[in-house]
């Protein structure tokens, strides 16, 4: 008999097969991915999540009895029944197999898994065409760097300290070979004496054995040994961690529909994962107007439909007083990013971006403003033509029009390309 | 480590109980080990030699994706169930196997590191004991099943599959593999193939045909007894295949107009899996019940022996108890008839029947009453699969027990009717109506190839017989065409045929 332990064989055996299945499948999963992005909120977004997929998709055919015909069936366990009993059919399926189990043992219910926090994001980037490199970095968990901690016996080669192994070595031969070499030096001295007198020669030929074993020994000391090396030492530290307030500003009017929010839910989705790969905390502030604004949590903001006018003034000097208040410029990285379809009447347009160049962006560290446009080509909304002159000015702008979900993200293009230079 | 334990068998080091608790040890395993290997021995139980390898619940999901081979091609389907045992088991609707054991030899047994050390010792007495003797001695395996080659095969199967995927692209394997997978049920032989023999031989056997017409003509039969006229379709020696053939992955290996050589191989490797898996979906009463009866008998016997204490009895009935449990028809949680149950039931009949016969089992059983019992098990161990096992063995008594009962569902009915119960009427029909559900066409319709228009439009003609107006699901028999066309690569046609030859509906498949 052998006995063999193979826990400590690969455990994930099934994990081709398992993305071959989510390979085959991923249009299914894609619409469950959308449907996800709706649901959910913000900050569960990057959880991963359970995609439903129905059963009769993924069957695999073979074949099989239907219904009708005859049969018999035999159980165990009757109590009542003599030849002859008549049985309602159960469930009452009219002339089909009553007492017969279903042919293919193929359930009606959906196929149900959940997808890893990867396998989701995978996804959710894919429509919005993120270049593949910056897929790999948002999708990391967090970031870490490495430091040095002194030195340690074993280690990959590359980690050989070359200098500390050497002292080691050094240490190491002095102390094997100091004794000998002082006993070395004693019989030397003693030698030269009796070298002197010619009566002493048997003694002499003693002691110059003597001294070429000892010789011999201290030669084989080795230079270096396994025992000296020595390897650089590090330990994973998480980055120092900083804050950032992430300020979700919405226009909420009538005329802002399911695709527009969905498209701007994208947009602040996207500059949150951005942010959470920057920062260890991040804070959200929903702020939504119509004529008037106030702030209100997620499920409000996304769903919760009003109606009114429009003033995106409101909107600004609001965020502007709960920063104020609650998120001084000195201990938090301010960010916002804000969704319109561009509505502004009268002068508000024009008082509004004059306030977001005097007030807001010096505390930003960034201002993003998206316009989701009724079509791809209409023409310029007020707000927009007031906001665009303050994108060649101020560099911690930018702004972009959004018809699809693939154009969101050269939005933050430029705020990554700087983030990053500094 | 097994020939420290034979020597000195009932004082050291086994005069001891064996010490258990919840956790277990490598050597552990190895004591309890040769403690069942000396008992087994006792009982002449024959087996390949064993390899236990412990795995994690991991493993053992892994394991269950590939129908517990240890290793398998890649496809998308053995991702779906791992997918799915994952979510079962991660959610609790579901509890792992404590083992899984592969016929090969040597008999490899996967048991769980989760285990306590009374289940390690259950599942060794059941997998490498029970099964692995089932596995050498069972008629099926041994004609179907090559345990010394599976392994390598395996081996062999998967490189090649991911070979062609590198050579052929990934997508273009998976549709066959999705196609073969379609008509795996259809991949098996039930009969040896004949040895294909030499012209020669066939030669001289016609020779001795003639000759023995020669020597026994007498023209009288020919003149008085009027002669039966041959059916014509038969002897035009055109049609082809002569016989009908039903294992339609064969067929297609072997005869497909269009199929390269590569997909031949993997048309035959699916065939090759289907064909090891042939044999234990024929036995699955018989082999859980021999199993079942075996770790029953070899750790009662341990007890008997005083190698394992009253603790460890008490664990091992309530696991024990929990295998064998079967529910009534009405009671929540019926699944249908539990094969541990019915199995591990008739053997400890056949036990009981030759060690204490009634008058009932010497009227019904007259060749087992009063005979060796190990004898009488191992021959209906070797000799049977579940239909012949249990039309030849299931007793009047265990019917009774059973309380087992037929429901008649015939189409056209309002009502179902309870065919017969256990009574004297109804002792037979239960049997044969209960060995019935363990036959091969009670879950799969008989479909066999009838034609294959070599000659002309290279069409294939299957033809299915239909037996008590049990029709194919409609649905899925468009899917498996669709899947039969691809292998075909020219026109597929299905004929439904009733008792008499009629031919009901047809099914066409066309490029």
């Amino acid at each position: 008999m052998h006995l063999i332990d193979r826990r400590l064989n690969g455990r994930n055996k099934s994990a081709v097969n398992r993305e071959r299945f989510i390979r085959r499948y991923k249009d299914h999963i894609r619409r469950a991915v959308k449907g996800m992005v709706a649901d959910r909120s913000i900050k569960d977004m990057i959880q991963g999540g359970e995609v439903k997929v129905p059963a009769k998709d993924i069957s695999e055919p073979g074949f099989s009895y239907g219904r009708g015909g005859d049969w018999e069936s035999v159980h165990p366990g009757n109590r009542e029944f003599v030849r002859g009993d008549r049985i309602q059919r159960p469930g009452g399926r009219g002339g089909s197999g009553g007492g017969r189990e279903p042919g293919t043992g193929e359930s009606t219910d959906d196929f149900v898994f959940s997808l890893s926090r990867e396998e989701f994001l995978d996804i959710f980037f894919e429509d919005l065409e993120l270049p593949n490199l910056m897929r790999t970095t948002l999708a990391e968990v967090q970031q870490r760097k490495l430091v040095r901690a002194g030195y340690v016996k074993d280690g990959a080669p590359s980690n050989l300290s070359v200098a500390r192994t050497m002292k080691t070595a050094l240490a190491r031969r002095i102390a094997l070979g100091g004794p000998l070499r002082e006993e070395l030096e004693d019989l030397r001295a003693l030698l030269a004496q009796l070298l002197r007198d010619p009566s002493e020669s048997t003694r002499v030929h003693a002691l110059q054995a003597r001294i070429l074993e000892l010789e011999g020994r201290i030669a084989r000391v080795p230079f270096l040994d396994d025992v000296d090396l020595r390897y650089r030492h590090r330990v994973v530290q998480p980055a120092p961690v900083a804050r950032a307030v992430m300020f979700c500003l919405m226009d909420v009017s009538a005329s802002m529909d399911e695709r527009k929010k969905d498209l701007a839910k994208r947009f602040f989705t996207l500059l949150y994962l951005f942010l959470t790969r920057e920062y260890e905390r991040v804070e959200l502030v929903f702020i939504r107007h119509t004529d008037e604004a106030e702030e209100v949590d997620e499920d409000t903001f996304f769903y919760d439909q009003r109606s009114g006018g429009t003033v995106v003034l409101s909107a600004l000097e609001l965020m502007k007083s709960v920063a104020a208040a609650r998120f001084p410029v000195s201990e938090w990285n301010i960010y916002a990013a804000q969704a319109s379809d561009g509505d502004a009447f009268g002068a508000d347009a024009g008082k509004s971006a004059r306030y977001l160049r005097e007030q807001l962006l010096p505390l930003t560290r960034y201002f993003a403003y998206i316009e989701t446009p009724e079509e791809e080509y209409s023409r310029k909304s007020p707000l927009w033509a007031e906001y665009e002159e303050l994108q060649g000015e101020e560099d911690n702008f930018a702004m972009k029009r959004v018809s699809r979900a693939q154009d969101i993200y050269p939005v933050f293009r430029d705020l990554f390309a700087k983030e990053h230079a500094a | 480590m097994s020939a420290m334990g034979r020597g000195g068998s009932d004082t050291t080091p086994y005069g001891m109980p064996l010490p258990h608790g919840p956790e277990w040890e490598f050597d552990l395993i190895e004591r309890y080990h040769d403690a069942i290997a000396e008992t087994a021995a006792e009982f002449g139980l024959d087996t390949y030699p064993n390899q236990i390898e412990i795995i994690s619940s991991e493993q053992m999901l892994d394991a269950y994706a590939s129908s517990g081979l240890p290793l398998g091609y890649p496809h998308w389907s053995y991702g779906k169930s791992f997918i799915r045992n994952e979510a079962a088991y991660r959610k609790g609707y579901q509890g792992l196997a404590y083992e899984i054991v592969i016929n090969s030899n040597p008999c490899i047994a996967y048991l769980m590191e989760e285990n306590t050390m009374a289940m390690q010792a259950l599942v060794v007495a059941h997998a490498c004991y029970g099964h692995n003797s089932f596995f050498k001695g069972n008629y099926l395996f041994r004609q179907f099943t090559q345990a010394d080659a599976i392994l390598d095969y395996l081996v062999f199967a998967r490189r090649y599959v991911m070979e062609c995927e590198e050579r052929h692209g990934v997508a273009q394997v998976e549709e066959l593999i999705d196609s073969c997978h379609a008509l795996m049920d259809y991949g098996v032989d039930r009969y040896r193939r004949p040895q294909p023999i030499s012209p020669r031989e066939r030669e001289a056997r016609r020779h001795e045909r003639a000759e023995h017409e020669r020597r026994l003509f007498d023209d009288l039969w020919r003149t008085t007894v009027p002669q039966k006229e041959v059916e014509a379709v038969a002897s035009d020696g055109k049609a082809f295949p002569a016989e009908p053939e039903e294992n339609l992955l064969y067929f297609i290996e072997k005869h497909s107009p269009t199929l390269a050589l590569w997909q031949r191989e993997l048309v035959r490797i699916v065939r090759k899996l289907s064909q090891y898996f042939y044999p234990q979906i024929q036995t699955k009463v018989m082999n859980e019940g021999w199993a079942t009866f075996w770790h029953y008998t070899l750790i009662n016997r341990l007890y008997d022996k005083r190698h394992i204490d009253d603790a460890f009895m008490f664990e091992f009935l309530h696991h024990h108890t929990n295998v064998v449990a079967q529910r009534g028809f009405d009671e929540q949680g019926y699944h249908g008839i539990n094969p541990y149950a019915l199995g591990f039931a008739m053997m400890q009949d056949i036990r009981r029947m030759c060690e204490n016969p009634t008058p009932e089992d010497r009227h019904w059983f007259p060749d087992l009453a009063g005979t060796d019992w190990v004898a009488q098990l191992d021959f209906a161990m070797r000799n049977f699969k579940d239909e012949s096992f249990i039309s030849q063995y299931l007793s009047p008594k265990l019917i009774r027990e059973l309380r087992l009962f037929v429901v008649a569902d015939h189409e056209g009915e309002a009502e179902l009717l309870v065919d017969s119960i256990h009574d004297d009427q109804g002792y037979r029909r239960v049997r044969r109506m209960l060995a019935e559900l363990y036959r091969r066409e009670n879950r799969l319709p008989d479909i066999q190839v009838a034609r294959y228009y070599r000659e002309s439009d290279r069409s294939l003609v299957l033809r299915n017989h239909v037996y008590r107006g049990r029709l194919l699901d409609d649905r899925q028999a468009d899917e498996v065409m669709r899947h039969l066309g691809r292998l075909w690569g020219f026109a597929v046609r299905l004929e439904s045929v009733d008792a008499d030859g009629r031919v009901e509906n047809t099914r066409e498949w066309h490029t």
